[in-house]
This record gives C-alpha cells, sequence and structure tokens, in this order.
C-alpha cells in the first residue's frame, strides 16, 4: 500500500512573545493530526474562528513554519527532513498554496502573465517560449480563462473573481498533488464567489488534486467538502465526514458555531433569530 | 407619514480625475433616489465597486475631490428641523455629526486611537455633543456602555487589549452614545467571525429598536441583511437596481441581478450545485451603455443593450430598474 498523501501526526507550534524579562508562549496549534489517502482525492475542510490556528496548521503544511513537535508526512517523506533547494523544490511542486487575497497575493507593478511563465520555468522545469506559453495556457483554460484574456494585463485590471482564477490556475501549473487554499474565496464578491467555489469542486473531481480548504464559512464548508475538521484555539474538537458533522454536530463548540451561521432565509419578525444568543468567550485580554 | 429621515433624490457622484491630458470619469454613484424613515435599518447590498461606499461618503458629506457631487441632494430631517447635508457651512456640519448622524466603520482599530485608553476616544467623539463636565459625562457613557452589556472597565483599557469583537461593540457604543437619529454602518461586522457577528447584530439591532434610529446598513453578506433590514436596496454598478422590503426581496426578488444573488446563497444542510454567474462587474469608467448589468444577464434582450431601465414600482413598496423583471411582483 503506497503512504498516505498526507499525514499530520500531533503537530504542535508554540510562538514566543514579549521580550527578554517577560517571555509569553503563545501555542497557536496544539496536537493536531489529520491523514489524506493518496488514492482518493478529497476536499478537507479546517474550520475555525480567528486565532484558533487554522493557518499555522496550513503553514505547516505548506512547509513554510516549522512544527515546535509532532511530524509531518508528506507522500511518506517528513517534511523536517526535506534539505536543500533540489528538494525543496521537489515539495513545492507537489503542494501549492492559494492565498486570501488575491489582490495582496500578486505585485501591483507587475504583469501577472510573469507569475505564470515564472512558475512554468521554474516549478515545472520547463525551457523554451513554446512550452512556457502552453502550460500557462493549458492552467488557465482549467480554470476557465485563457492566455489571450489575461496576458499583459496588470493585476488592477481583473476583478477579483479572475484574479483568483489565475492565482488557481498558477498553482496548477506544476500539476501538484496537494491545494492548500486558505480563505480562498472570502475576498471574493458575492456573485463570484459560488464559480470559485464550483471551480475548486471541479478540479478535485476533474484533476484529481487533493484540496485543504481553510475557511470560517459553514455554509461553503458544507456545500463542497468532504471531511472537516472543526478547530478551536489551536485544538480540534471535532472531525469526521463534513455532512454528519455539520448536520449533527456533537462537540458545544460544533453546536455553538452551527447555531451562530445566519440562515439567509427572512425571519418572521426583524431580528428575532439574532436575541437569545449564548454569551462568547468575549473579555478583556488580562496582562500577563 | 411623516417625513422620512433621509431624503436622497437624482444622487450622482462621480470621480473625475484629468492627468496629463487624460481626462477619466468614474460613475460610482448615478442616479440614486431612496428615503429612509424613522426607526428603521436599511439594508444596502451590493459588491465591491458597486458604489456602496461612495453613496455613504456622499451622504454624510465626507467629500474629497476628485469624488464630485453632480446632481441631486441629500436632506435629512432631524426632529423637524431639515438639513440639506451638501448646502451647510462646515461649522453646522460639525455640529451635527456625531449628535444627529454617526458611524460605525468596518475597521474598529482605526476609529479607536491605538496610544490612548478607549475613554479618550469617547471624550473625543462625544464629549463637546453631551455637554456636561467630565464627571457626569463619564457617568453617561458608563451608563451607556452597561445598557450595551458593556463592562465599564473598557473605558481604562487600550484598544489592543479588546478582542475585536469587543471593539466593534466599543465602536457602537461610541456611535450611539449621542442617541443620534441616523446612523450609517459600514460593513460593521465583515471582519468578525460568525459567533462574534452574530452577537454584535444582536446588539447593533437592540440599541436601534432602543433609540428609535434609522440605520442605514451596507454590507455585501446577503444572510446579515435577511435577519437584520427591514428593508432592502440592491446596488449594482453604480445604481439601485433593487428595492423593497426584505421579506418581499428575498421571496419574490424582481432584478435578475438580485435573483442571482439570493439563488447562490450557500446553505447549511444544502449540496446542491449552485451556478455561478459569469463575467464581471463592469468598470465604471466606461459602463456598458444600457442596463449596465446586460452583458451578465440571461435575461437581455436588445432594448437592455439600448436604454437604460427605469425605476419602477412593480408592486406596493417594492421597485425595480429592469425591463424584464424575473418574477410577478406578489400583490
Amino acid at each position: 500500500m503506497s503512504p498516505p498523501l498526507l499525514e499530520v501526526s500531533d503537530v504542535v507550534r508554540t510562538y514566543a512573545s514579549g521580550g527578554a524579562f517577560s517571555r509569553r508562549r503563545v501555542t497557536a496549534v496544539d496536537g493536531v493530526s489529520l491523514r489524506l489517502d493518496a488514492e482518493r482525492p478529497e476536499i478537507f475542510t479546517i474550520v475555525g474562528e480567528s486565532g484558533s490556528g487554522k493557518t499555522t496548521l496550513a503553514r505547516m503544511v505548506l512547509g513554510m513554519v516549522t512544527p515546535s513537535a509532532g511530524t509531518i508526512r508528506f507522500q511518506g517523506t517528513d517534511l523536517a527532513t526535506i534539505r536543500g533547494k533540489r528538494a525543496r523544490l521537489a515539495f513545492m511542486k507537489q503542494v501549492q498554496p492559494i492565498f486570501q487575497n488575491p489582490f495582496e497575493a500578486f505585485n501591483p507593478m507587475k504583469r501577472v502573465d510573469r507569475y505564470l511563465f515564472a512558475t512554468a520555468r521554474r516549478m515545472a522545469g520547463l525551457a523554451g517560449d513554446k512550452d512556457i506559453t502552453e502550460a500557462a495556457d493549458r492552467a488557465l483554460k482549467s480554470v476557465g480563462l485563457s492566455l489571450a484574456e489575461i496576458r499583459g494585463r496588470f493585476p488592477h485590471e481583473l476583478s477579483g473573481g479572475q484574479l483568483q482564477r489565475v492565482a488557481i490556475a498558477r498553482a496548477l501549473i506544476s500539476r501538484p498533488a496537494l491545494l492548500v487554499a486558505d480563505e480562498p474565496v472570502s475576498m471574493i464578491d458575492a456573485s463570484l464567489r459560488a464559480s470559485i467555489v464550483n471551480l475548486l469542486r471541479d478540479l478535485r473531481d476533474r484533476l484529481g488534486v487533493a484540496i485543504i480548504y481553510i475557511t470560517h464559512d459553514l455554509a461553503t464548508a458544507y456545500y463542497i467538502s468532504d471531511r472537516i475538521l472543526i478547530m478551536r484555539r489551536g485544538s480540534a474538537v471535532e472531525s469526521g465526514d463534513a455532512r454528519s458533522v455539520l448536520d449533527n454536530p456533537q462537540h458545544p463548540y460544533s453546536q455553538l458555531l452551527k447555531s451562530s451561521v445566519l440562515s439567509p432565509d427572512v425571519p418572521a419578525t426583524a431580528g428575532a433569530r439574532l436575541r437569545s444568543e449564548p454569551e462568547t468567550h468575549e473579555g478583556v485580554i488580562p496582562h500577563a | 407619514m411623516t417625513e422620512p429621515v433621509l431624503a436622497v433624490s437624482g444622487l450622482r457622484a462621480y470621480y473625475r480625475t484629468a492627468a496629463f491630458g487624460i481626462e477619466r470619469e468614474v460613475r460610482a454613484v448615478d442616479d440614486i433616489s431612496l428615503s429612509i424613515a424613522a426607526n428603521e435599518i436599511y439594508g444596502l447590498a451590493g459588491e465591491s465597486s458597486s458604489g456602496k461606499t461612495t453613496l455613504i461618503k456622499t451622504i454624510a458629506n465626507a467629500i474629497q475631490p476628485p469624488l464630485q457631487v453632480l446632481a441631486g441632494s441629500v436632506v435629512f430631517n432631524f426632529h423637524g428641523q431639515r438639513v440639506d447635508i451638501h448646502g451647510i457651512a462646515p461649522s453646522e456640519l460639525a455640529a451635527i455629526r456625531w449628535k444627529h448622524l454617526s458611524y460605525v466603520m468596518q475597521g474598529s482599530m482605526n476609529v479607536l486611537n491605538p496610544v490612548r485608553r478607549v475613554r479618550h476616544s469617547f471624550a473625543d467623539f462625544a464629549f463637546r455633543h453631551i455637554g456636561q463636565p467630565m464627571p457626569q459625562f463619564l457617568d453617561t457613557v458608563r451608563n451607556h456602555l452597561q445598557r450595551l452589556h458593556l463592562a465599564s472597565d473598557v473605558l481604562d483599557a487600550f484598544p489592543h487589549q479588546l478582542s475585536g469583537g469587543m471593539r466593534q461593540r466599543v465602536t457602537i457604543a461610541l456611535a450611539t452614545v449621542c442617541r443620534p437619529e441616523f446612523i450609517i454602518a459600514d460593513e460593521p461586522t465583515t471582519a468578525l467571525d460568525v459567533v462574534v457577528q452574530k452577537g454584535v447584530l444582536a446588539m447593533i439591532h437592540e440599541i436601534q429598536r432602543e433609540l428609535g434610529s434609522s440605520i442605514l446598513f451596507v454590507t455585501h453578506d446577503m444572510s446579515v441583511h435577511a435577519n437584520l433590514a427591514d428593508r432592502l436596496g440592491i446596488m449594482y454598478a453604480g445604481r439601485l437596481v433593487e428595492e423593497g422590503r426584505t421579506a418581499d426581496v428575498f421571496r419574490a426578488p424582481l432584478h435578475p441581478y438580485t435573483a442571482h444573488l439570493i439563488a447562490s446563497l450557500p446553505r447549511l444542510g444544502d449540496s446542491a450545485p449552485k451556478k455561478g454567474l459569469e463575467g464581471a462587474p463592469p468598470n465604471l469608467a466606461s459602463p456598458p451603455p444600457g442596463c449596465r448589468f446586460h452583458p451578465r444577464c440571461p435575461r437581455a434582450t436588445e432594448i437592455c443593450r439600448r436604454e437604460t431601465p427605469p425605476m419602477a414600482w412593480l408592486a406596493e413598496g417594492h421597485r425595480a430598474a429592469c425591463f424584464h423583471p424575473t418574477s410577478e411582483p406578489a400583490t
């Protein structure tokens, strides 16, 4: 049996803050495990509020942050053992990120096609203009764009939705096995959001890419994910099949999260659903 | 019927720049008329670059070049005192702001002074309008915070010591402490988590019902509108395309854009495929002729490409700007 695509076991990441005399340790991720199978590409969703450690977990999977404890294995290789430029590049080819805000991901002074060409050259190892433009065009076609549309354009000339598609196309050039999408639709307009979410679903089915989808939006999570992990303050509180977890949450925090989602149906009297909300863990952060 | 608190009529506000001999005109707010009654939450929805923020700026008379108001008027009615916001002196405007017309902004960190305690922010904003000596003023503020279920020790905290939701509650307290007649809320909950968002919305609703103020609530999140707004206006590419009571708009949307927006909302417990809308919002520097939605509209015909659809009342209290409205209005 081949090793799993991704195996995260008991990872911990702590950050230290404060000066030399008042060190404070903050545990961003506290013992999270997850496993993605190689045979069956799936959309694995990580849900949590801000500060729950979901982005830190994603950055560890991407190899951008090293875990303080625990191991992350990608296709059987421990990420901590990746040394040297070549091994690192081989890993990056397989695992590609998509970031939250496409307007921040692209340099506003650079034409967006340059990113595609540079990725084709460095990540896919292509040489020759013809191969490079072909690879860029193929990737763009798989997200519903074409090179003719975006050639020579600057980021401000494209809409948020188009730019996010370009970002996804760029990630696809090296034919990765895993995409890590950190809140890919939260900065996208409502009328374009559905098409990006559909695209992720389509990529899983058509190209067989596994996707780690990070979000705080339970409604889109329900819509596209196969499995889900709910995080709170660095720990996983509940995980499992997305539909069954969201239809019938067991942990009190998952239940709170679900009950906080505002339904887009108009209640009988305005504001009726807003009342009687449980008081949350709000408060003044005490001095250390 | 009593006079509305805010009456906007035929408002046009464009960004005009002339650099290197190239004149550019961005029609961010184009011919918008709307009115907001007392004790009403008016929801304004629209995607980015649909002109929502420009409309707010124009309504609050926070106009800076290159933004220009070309036509139309914005008239407030504060307890019988009519105020044409574009026709008054700066000193009068300063007296009105915060006392009668206040704002809740998206970035709470940008409203509260990061290097001073919250108490000083309250003094900076509201002290002159309340007109009490400082000790009584602080008592008033404490009472107000208590009404909003905030502990009065937040006054002695620095903004960074408060969580995001707490800070946003403080800015709402700040905006309502003078009991203004009109509050503009610009995406006040967009940056918050779902759990915190619900609490903040409940607080806005509660204080609005208590003070009887009118709120212009701007957000692109239709679920928030469904739960909070009494009436709803939908903006697309600088124009108001639909307006009606929230329940009517959600039940029987008239404009194809609204219909799409509502149909594509993801819901918990529903994984049926949703269709995205093709194309992108138009560039407002060169909007398409006729109806601005026609390049993306599934129902567009020849007339949509030629003429601008007028805003028409299609049912009681429900109007839309479309030649081919999607559903028969419920009468």
